[in-house]
Protein backbone atom coordinates (compact mmCIF):
# COMPACT_ATOMS: atom_id res chain seq x y z
CA UNK A 1 0.00 0.00 0.00
CA UNK A 2 2.57 2.27 0.70
CA UNK A 3 4.43 1.68 -2.28
CA UNK A 4 1.44 2.30 -4.46
CA UNK A 5 1.15 5.73 -2.50
CA UNK A 6 4.67 6.41 -3.08
CA UNK A 7 4.12 5.36 -7.07
CA UNK A 8 0.68 7.56 -6.71
CA UNK A 9 2.04 10.75 -5.20
CA UNK A 10 5.54 11.12 -7.43
CA UNK A 11 3.50 10.59 -10.83
CA UNK A 12 1.59 13.41 -9.37
CA UNK A 13 4.26 16.02 -7.90
CA UNK A 14 7.24 14.95 -8.49
CA UNK A 15 7.86 13.31 -12.07
CA UNK A 16 4.78 15.60 -13.32
CA UNK A 17 3.79 14.01 -16.90
CA UNK A 18 3.65 17.38 -18.43
CA UNK A 19 6.24 19.83 -16.12
CA UNK A 20 9.22 17.39 -15.65
CA UNK A 21 8.54 14.41 -18.67
CA UNK A 22 7.45 16.97 -21.22
CA UNK A 23 4.55 14.84 -22.49
CA UNK A 24 0.92 16.46 -23.59
CA UNK A 25 3.12 19.74 -24.07
CA UNK A 26 0.13 20.44 -26.94
CA UNK A 27 -2.74 20.32 -25.35
CA UNK A 28 -1.01 21.49 -22.17
CA UNK A 29 -0.48 24.96 -24.38
CA UNK A 30 -3.26 24.62 -26.38
CA UNK A 31 -6.51 23.47 -24.18
CA UNK A 32 -5.07 25.60 -20.93
CA UNK A 33 -7.23 28.44 -21.77
CA UNK A 34 -9.98 27.87 -20.27
CA UNK A 35 -10.75 26.37 -17.11
CA UNK A 36 -14.10 24.80 -18.21
CA UNK A 37 -11.67 23.09 -21.11
CA UNK A 38 -8.89 22.35 -19.01
CA UNK A 39 -10.91 20.22 -17.24
CA UNK A 40 -12.84 18.18 -19.72
CA UNK A 41 -9.57 17.79 -21.34
CA UNK A 42 -8.01 16.41 -18.45
CA UNK A 43 -10.77 13.83 -17.30
CA UNK A 44 -10.43 12.80 -20.71
CA UNK A 45 -6.68 11.92 -20.54
CA UNK A 46 -6.96 10.56 -17.49
CA UNK A 47 -9.84 8.26 -18.30
CA UNK A 48 -7.83 6.64 -21.29
CA UNK A 49 -4.63 6.57 -19.84
CA UNK A 50 -6.10 4.27 -17.24
CA UNK A 51 -7.61 2.04 -19.53
CA UNK A 52 -5.14 1.66 -22.01
CA UNK A 53 -3.16 0.46 -19.12
CA UNK A 54 -5.26 -2.02 -18.46
CA UNK A 55 -5.00 -3.11 -21.71
CA UNK A 56 -1.84 -2.67 -23.38
CA UNK A 57 -0.29 -4.18 -20.00
CA UNK A 58 -1.63 -7.31 -20.21
CA UNK A 59 -1.02 -7.58 -24.18
CA UNK A 60 2.30 -6.44 -23.78
CA UNK A 61 3.01 -9.50 -20.58
CA UNK A 62 1.18 -12.11 -21.84
CA UNK A 63 1.49 -11.68 -26.09
CA UNK A 64 4.31 -9.86 -26.78
CA UNK A 65 7.02 -10.90 -24.23
CA UNK A 66 6.38 -15.10 -25.05
CA UNK A 67 6.32 -14.21 -28.34
CA UNK A 68 9.58 -12.25 -28.40
CA UNK A 69 7.80 -9.79 -29.99
CA UNK A 70 8.45 -6.96 -27.57
CA UNK A 71 9.68 -4.88 -29.95
CA UNK A 72 6.29 -4.28 -31.30
CA UNK A 73 5.45 -2.75 -28.73
CA UNK A 74 4.97 0.73 -29.98
CA UNK A 75 2.74 0.12 -32.71
CA UNK A 76 0.93 -2.55 -30.72
CA UNK A 77 -0.08 0.19 -28.28
CA UNK A 78 -0.81 2.46 -30.70
CA UNK A 79 -3.48 0.48 -32.16
CA UNK A 80 -4.85 -0.28 -29.28
CA UNK A 81 -5.28 3.12 -28.50
CA UNK A 82 -6.42 4.26 -31.61
CA UNK A 83 -8.90 2.25 -31.43
CA UNK A 84 -9.87 2.08 -27.45
CA UNK A 85 -10.56 5.91 -27.97
CA UNK A 86 -12.48 4.81 -30.60
CA UNK A 87 -14.77 2.54 -29.21
CA UNK A 88 -15.13 4.76 -26.08
CA UNK A 89 -16.34 7.88 -28.45
CA UNK A 90 -19.00 5.69 -29.60
CA UNK A 91 -19.76 3.95 -26.42
CA UNK A 92 -20.16 7.47 -24.58
CA UNK A 93 -22.09 8.85 -27.23
CA UNK A 94 -24.85 6.44 -27.48
CA UNK A 95 -25.33 5.33 -23.76
CA UNK A 96 -23.64 8.45 -21.67
CA UNK A 97 -25.22 11.71 -24.04
CA UNK A 98 -24.18 14.20 -21.36
CA UNK A 99 -21.02 12.54 -20.69
CA UNK A 100 -20.36 12.71 -24.52
CA UNK A 101 -21.24 16.05 -24.73
CA UNK A 102 -18.74 17.68 -21.98
CA UNK A 103 -16.07 15.00 -22.99
CA UNK A 104 -16.68 14.33 -26.70
CA UNK A 105 -14.51 16.67 -28.46
CA UNK A 106 -11.20 15.55 -27.00
CA UNK A 107 -11.36 12.14 -27.24
CA UNK A 108 -10.26 12.17 -31.28
CA UNK A 109 -7.70 14.79 -29.99
CA UNK A 110 -6.16 11.80 -27.21
CA UNK A 111 -4.74 9.35 -30.11
CA UNK A 112 -1.81 11.75 -31.16
CA UNK A 113 -1.34 12.96 -27.37
CA UNK A 114 1.88 11.32 -26.67
CA UNK A 115 1.32 11.35 -22.79
CA UNK A 116 -0.81 8.52 -22.94
CA UNK A 117 1.42 6.60 -25.39
CA UNK A 118 4.44 7.49 -23.03
CA UNK A 119 2.09 6.34 -19.48
CA UNK A 120 1.88 2.97 -21.78
CA UNK A 121 5.39 2.58 -22.76
CA UNK A 122 6.90 3.56 -19.28
CA UNK A 123 4.28 1.22 -17.09
CA UNK A 124 5.73 -2.13 -19.25
CA UNK A 125 8.68 -1.66 -16.91
CA UNK A 126 6.36 -1.94 -13.59
CA UNK A 127 6.10 -5.75 -11.65
CA UNK A 128 2.11 -5.78 -11.39
CA UNK A 129 -0.40 -4.49 -13.25
CA UNK A 130 -1.92 -3.10 -9.71
CA UNK A 131 1.45 -0.69 -9.64
CA UNK A 132 1.22 0.03 -13.58
CA UNK A 133 -2.66 1.37 -13.25
CA UNK A 134 -1.57 3.25 -10.26
CA UNK A 135 0.97 5.07 -11.85
CA UNK A 136 -1.69 5.92 -15.28
CA UNK A 137 -3.73 7.49 -12.58
CA UNK A 138 -0.98 9.17 -11.07
CA UNK A 139 0.41 10.47 -14.48
CA UNK A 140 -3.54 11.28 -15.42
CA UNK A 141 -4.25 13.10 -12.14
CA UNK A 142 -0.90 15.04 -12.47
CA UNK A 143 -1.68 16.08 -16.33
CA UNK A 144 -4.93 17.67 -14.19
CA UNK A 145 -3.21 19.22 -11.81
CA UNK A 146 -0.82 20.68 -14.22
CA UNK A 147 -3.24 21.85 -16.99
CA UNK A 148 -5.96 23.47 -14.31
CA UNK A 149 -3.38 25.00 -12.04
CA UNK A 150 -1.48 26.53 -15.77
CA UNK A 151 -5.15 27.67 -16.52
CA UNK A 152 -5.30 29.74 -13.91
CA UNK A 153 -2.31 31.40 -14.48
CA UNK A 154 -3.30 31.73 -18.76
CA UNK A 155 -6.11 33.76 -17.75
CA UNK A 156 -4.15 36.29 -15.53
CA UNK A 157 -1.73 36.22 -18.58
CA UNK A 158 -4.72 37.23 -20.60
CA UNK A 159 -5.31 40.97 -18.65
CA UNK A 160 -1.61 41.54 -18.07
CA UNK A 161 0.25 43.77 -20.33
CA UNK A 162 3.24 41.78 -22.16
CA UNK A 163 5.31 43.07 -24.86
CA UNK A 164 3.89 42.36 -28.12
CA UNK A 165 6.51 39.99 -29.20
CA UNK A 166 5.78 37.42 -26.34
CA UNK A 167 2.00 37.96 -26.87
CA UNK A 168 0.03 34.76 -26.60
CA UNK A 169 1.92 31.53 -26.53
CA UNK A 170 5.68 32.27 -25.88
CA UNK A 171 4.14 34.26 -22.63
CA UNK A 172 2.33 30.97 -21.83
CA UNK A 173 5.34 29.13 -22.30
CA UNK A 174 7.38 31.50 -20.37
CA UNK A 175 5.08 31.47 -17.30
CA UNK A 176 4.89 27.37 -17.80
CA UNK A 177 9.22 27.46 -16.85
CA UNK A 178 7.96 29.36 -14.09
CA UNK A 179 5.27 26.96 -12.75
CA UNK A 180 7.66 23.71 -14.17
CA UNK A 181 10.52 25.32 -11.63
CA UNK A 182 7.92 25.65 -8.84
CA UNK A 183 7.33 21.94 -9.01
CA UNK A 184 11.06 21.71 -8.95
CA UNK A 185 10.09 22.13 -4.99
CA UNK A 186 8.59 18.84 -4.79
CA UNK A 187 11.60 16.44 -5.66
CA UNK A 188 12.34 14.87 -2.40
CA UNK A 189 9.59 15.03 -1.45
CA UNK A 190 7.93 11.12 -1.31
CA UNK A 191 11.38 9.93 -0.01
CA UNK A 192 10.39 11.70 2.72
CA UNK A 193 7.41 10.45 3.38
CA UNK A 194 7.28 7.11 2.29
CA UNK A 195 11.10 6.12 2.27
CA UNK B 1 12.03 24.40 -58.87
CA UNK B 2 9.13 23.52 -56.99
CA UNK B 3 10.73 20.86 -55.39
CA UNK B 4 13.36 23.57 -54.67
CA UNK B 5 10.73 25.39 -53.07
CA UNK B 6 8.78 22.58 -51.13
CA UNK B 7 11.96 21.50 -49.90
CA UNK B 8 12.92 25.46 -48.39
CA UNK B 9 9.91 26.11 -46.81
CA UNK B 10 10.08 23.91 -44.44
CA UNK B 11 13.42 25.35 -43.39
CA UNK B 12 12.74 28.84 -42.25
CA UNK B 13 9.01 30.02 -43.39
CA UNK B 14 7.37 27.04 -42.29
CA UNK B 15 9.53 25.77 -39.73
CA UNK B 16 7.30 23.16 -37.96
CA UNK B 17 8.79 23.83 -34.30
CA UNK B 18 9.27 27.88 -34.41
CA UNK B 19 6.64 29.02 -36.50
CA UNK B 20 3.63 26.16 -36.67
CA UNK B 21 4.31 25.40 -32.88
CA UNK B 22 4.23 21.67 -33.81
CA UNK B 23 6.17 18.64 -31.96
CA UNK B 24 6.48 20.55 -28.37
CA UNK B 25 6.79 18.04 -26.46
CA UNK B 26 10.57 16.23 -28.12
CA UNK B 27 11.12 19.39 -28.53
CA UNK B 28 11.42 20.49 -24.79
CA UNK B 29 12.49 16.93 -23.74
CA UNK B 30 15.77 16.21 -25.55
CA UNK B 31 17.24 19.33 -25.93
CA UNK B 32 19.46 19.76 -22.87
CA UNK B 33 22.05 18.94 -25.03
CA UNK B 34 22.72 20.11 -28.34
CA UNK B 35 23.46 16.55 -29.25
CA UNK B 36 20.66 14.76 -28.13
CA UNK B 37 18.55 17.37 -30.33
CA UNK B 38 20.87 16.81 -33.36
CA UNK B 39 20.39 12.90 -33.43
CA UNK B 40 16.56 13.46 -32.20
CA UNK B 41 15.88 15.65 -35.84
CA UNK B 42 17.91 13.32 -37.84
CA UNK B 43 15.75 10.53 -36.74
CA UNK B 44 12.71 12.00 -36.64
CA UNK B 45 13.54 13.43 -40.19
CA UNK B 46 14.52 9.69 -41.14
CA UNK B 47 10.95 8.74 -39.80
CA UNK B 48 9.24 11.88 -41.42
CA UNK B 49 11.11 11.22 -45.29
CA UNK B 50 10.07 7.14 -45.33
CA UNK B 51 6.56 7.88 -44.21
CA UNK B 52 5.80 10.52 -46.60
CA UNK B 53 7.15 8.61 -49.49
CA UNK B 54 5.22 5.46 -48.56
CA UNK B 55 1.91 7.19 -47.65
CA UNK B 56 2.14 9.15 -50.94
CA UNK B 57 2.35 5.81 -52.71
CA UNK B 58 -0.40 4.39 -51.23
CA UNK B 59 -2.39 7.86 -51.24
CA UNK B 60 -4.81 5.94 -53.37
CA UNK B 61 -5.01 2.73 -52.22
CA UNK B 62 -6.04 3.90 -48.32
CA UNK B 63 -9.63 4.51 -48.02
CA UNK B 64 -10.28 7.89 -46.68
CA UNK B 65 -12.26 6.68 -43.25
CA UNK B 66 -9.66 4.64 -41.43
CA UNK B 67 -6.32 6.79 -42.95
CA UNK B 68 -5.57 8.15 -40.02
CA UNK B 69 -4.84 4.57 -38.20
CA UNK B 70 -3.37 3.56 -41.33
CA UNK B 71 -0.93 6.22 -41.63
CA UNK B 72 0.14 5.70 -37.70
CA UNK B 73 0.85 2.50 -38.45
CA UNK B 74 3.21 3.38 -41.46
CA UNK B 75 4.77 5.57 -38.94
CA UNK B 76 5.02 3.27 -35.95
CA UNK B 77 6.60 0.72 -38.60
CA UNK B 78 9.68 3.66 -39.94
CA UNK B 79 9.63 4.32 -35.77
CA UNK B 80 10.30 0.65 -35.17
CA UNK B 81 12.96 0.87 -37.92
CA UNK B 82 14.73 3.47 -36.72
CA UNK B 83 15.03 2.63 -33.12
CA UNK B 84 16.64 -0.54 -34.14
CA UNK B 85 19.51 1.16 -36.01
CA UNK B 86 19.98 3.61 -33.29
CA UNK B 87 19.95 0.70 -31.15
CA UNK B 88 22.99 -0.86 -32.92
CA UNK B 89 25.10 1.69 -34.19
CA UNK B 90 24.29 4.49 -31.54
CA UNK B 91 23.52 2.56 -28.41
CA UNK B 92 24.52 6.22 -26.65
CA UNK B 93 21.98 8.45 -28.56
CA UNK B 94 19.14 5.14 -27.96
CA UNK B 95 19.99 5.53 -24.32
CA UNK B 96 19.54 9.22 -24.36
CA UNK B 97 16.35 9.57 -25.77
CA UNK B 98 14.74 6.67 -24.19
CA UNK B 99 11.30 6.33 -24.42
CA UNK B 100 10.89 9.95 -27.21
CA UNK B 101 12.09 8.00 -29.52
CA UNK B 102 9.25 5.54 -29.33
CA UNK B 103 7.03 8.48 -28.98
CA UNK B 104 8.00 10.14 -32.14
CA UNK B 105 4.96 7.92 -33.85
CA UNK B 106 2.64 10.12 -32.19
CA UNK B 107 4.97 13.94 -33.14
CA UNK B 108 2.13 15.59 -34.58
CA UNK B 109 4.81 17.11 -37.23
CA UNK B 110 5.13 14.12 -38.86
CA UNK B 111 0.99 12.93 -38.63
CA UNK B 112 0.35 16.63 -40.16
CA UNK B 113 2.34 17.00 -42.71
CA UNK B 114 1.02 12.98 -43.61
CA UNK B 115 -2.62 14.44 -43.70
CA UNK B 116 -1.82 17.96 -45.11
CA UNK B 117 1.18 16.98 -47.89
CA UNK B 118 2.33 13.65 -48.21
CA UNK B 119 -1.77 12.09 -48.86
CA UNK B 120 -2.51 14.89 -51.64
CA UNK B 121 1.15 15.42 -53.44
CA UNK B 122 3.24 13.82 -56.06
CA UNK B 123 5.84 10.93 -54.56
CA UNK B 124 9.03 13.69 -55.39
CA UNK B 125 7.03 16.73 -54.09
CA UNK B 126 6.06 14.86 -51.01
CA UNK B 127 9.93 14.00 -50.12
CA UNK B 128 11.35 17.34 -50.67
CA UNK B 129 8.38 18.57 -48.49
CA UNK B 130 9.45 15.71 -45.49
CA UNK B 131 13.11 16.31 -45.83
CA UNK B 132 12.17 20.48 -45.58
CA UNK B 133 10.01 19.82 -42.94
CA UNK B 134 12.65 17.31 -41.02
CA UNK B 135 15.38 19.29 -41.22
CA UNK B 136 13.63 22.49 -39.83
CA UNK B 137 13.08 20.24 -37.18
CA UNK B 138 16.50 19.23 -36.87
CA UNK B 139 17.86 22.95 -37.00
CA UNK B 140 15.26 24.42 -34.26
CA UNK B 141 16.36 21.67 -31.91
CA UNK B 142 19.99 22.40 -32.58
CA UNK B 143 19.46 25.94 -31.92
CA UNK B 144 17.22 25.19 -28.55
CA UNK B 145 20.09 22.72 -27.58
CA UNK B 146 22.53 24.79 -28.20
CA UNK B 147 21.24 27.31 -25.96
CA UNK B 148 20.35 25.08 -22.99
CA UNK B 149 23.67 23.60 -22.87
CA UNK B 150 25.63 26.29 -23.55
CA UNK B 151 24.25 28.10 -20.45
CA UNK B 152 23.10 25.16 -18.50
CA UNK B 153 26.12 23.36 -18.85
CA UNK B 154 28.65 25.53 -20.10
CA UNK B 155 30.13 23.68 -23.17
CA UNK B 156 28.96 22.93 -26.30
CA UNK B 157 28.30 19.45 -28.14
CA UNK B 158 30.19 18.25 -25.16
CA UNK B 159 33.38 20.81 -25.86
CA UNK B 160 33.46 22.72 -22.06
CA UNK B 161 33.64 26.53 -22.44
CA UNK B 162 33.51 27.12 -18.98
CA UNK B 163 37.43 27.32 -19.20
CA UNK B 164 36.92 26.42 -15.33
CA UNK B 165 36.16 30.22 -14.38
CA UNK B 166 32.45 30.59 -15.54
CA UNK B 167 29.70 28.93 -13.31
CA UNK B 168 26.90 27.23 -15.77
CA UNK B 169 23.57 28.14 -14.90
CA UNK B 170 21.67 24.60 -13.89
CA UNK B 171 18.28 25.30 -14.75
CA UNK B 172 18.58 25.57 -18.19
CA UNK B 173 19.01 21.97 -18.70
CA UNK B 174 16.01 21.41 -16.26
CA UNK B 175 12.24 21.35 -17.31
CA UNK B 176 11.77 25.08 -16.21
CA UNK B 177 14.55 26.03 -18.36
CA UNK B 178 13.37 24.36 -21.62
CA UNK B 179 10.09 26.30 -21.63
CA UNK B 180 11.41 29.72 -21.08
CA UNK B 181 14.67 29.48 -23.56
CA UNK B 182 11.62 27.76 -26.10
CA UNK B 183 9.37 30.70 -25.55
CA UNK B 184 12.29 33.36 -25.69
CA UNK B 185 12.97 31.72 -29.47
CA UNK B 186 9.17 32.01 -30.30
CA UNK B 187 9.17 35.12 -29.55
CA UNK B 188 12.13 36.63 -31.41
CA UNK B 189 10.90 34.55 -34.26
CA UNK B 190 7.85 36.54 -33.89
CA UNK B 191 9.35 39.86 -33.96
CA UNK B 192 11.86 38.93 -36.87
CA UNK B 193 8.82 37.88 -38.65
CA UNK B 194 6.58 41.28 -38.19
CA UNK B 195 4.15 38.83 -35.86
CA UNK B 196 2.46 37.45 -38.58
CA UNK B 197 2.74 33.98 -36.83
CA UNK B 198 1.32 35.22 -33.47
CA UNK B 199 -2.10 34.28 -35.42
CA UNK B 200 -1.16 31.04 -36.48
CA UNK B 201 -3.03 28.56 -34.13
CA UNK B 202 -1.40 26.38 -31.80
CA UNK B 203 -0.73 23.42 -34.19
CA UNK B 204 -3.93 23.59 -35.40
CA UNK B 205 -2.75 23.91 -39.05
CA UNK B 206 -0.75 20.72 -39.22
CA UNK B 207 -3.19 19.13 -36.61
CA UNK B 208 -4.34 15.42 -37.51
CA UNK B 209 -7.39 15.92 -35.03
CA UNK B 210 -8.49 19.09 -36.63
CA UNK B 211 -11.57 17.88 -38.01
CA UNK B 212 -12.63 16.03 -34.92
CA UNK B 213 -12.64 19.15 -32.76
CA UNK B 214 -12.92 21.51 -35.48
CA UNK B 215 -10.31 23.72 -34.34
CA UNK B 216 -12.44 25.01 -31.92
CA UNK B 217 -10.62 24.48 -28.98
CA UNK B 218 -7.24 25.78 -30.54
CA UNK B 219 -9.03 28.75 -32.45
CA UNK B 220 -9.55 30.98 -29.78
CA UNK B 221 -5.93 30.68 -28.80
Amino acid sequence: MKELLAILFSAILVDNFVLSKFMGICPFIGVSKKTQSALGMSAAVTFVMVLSTALTYPIYKLVLVPQKLQYLNTMAFILVIALFVQLVEILIKRFLPPLYRSLGIYLPLITTNCAVLGVTLLNIEYDTIGQALVNALGAGLGFTLALVLFSGVRERIEVADVPAMFKGVPAALVAAGIVAASFMGFSGLVENLFG
Amino acid sequence: MSFTKEFLKGLIRENPVLVMLLGTCPTLAVTAVAQNGLGMGLATTFVLLGSSVVISLLKKVIPGEVRLPAFIVIIAGFVTLVSFLLQVYVPDLYDALGVFLSLITVNCIILGRAEAFASKNSVAASAADALGMGLGFTLALVAIGSIREILGSGSWFGIDLTFGVLEPITLFTMPAGGFMVFGFMVAVVNKLSGYRISKKKMGCEGCPSRAACGGKECADQ
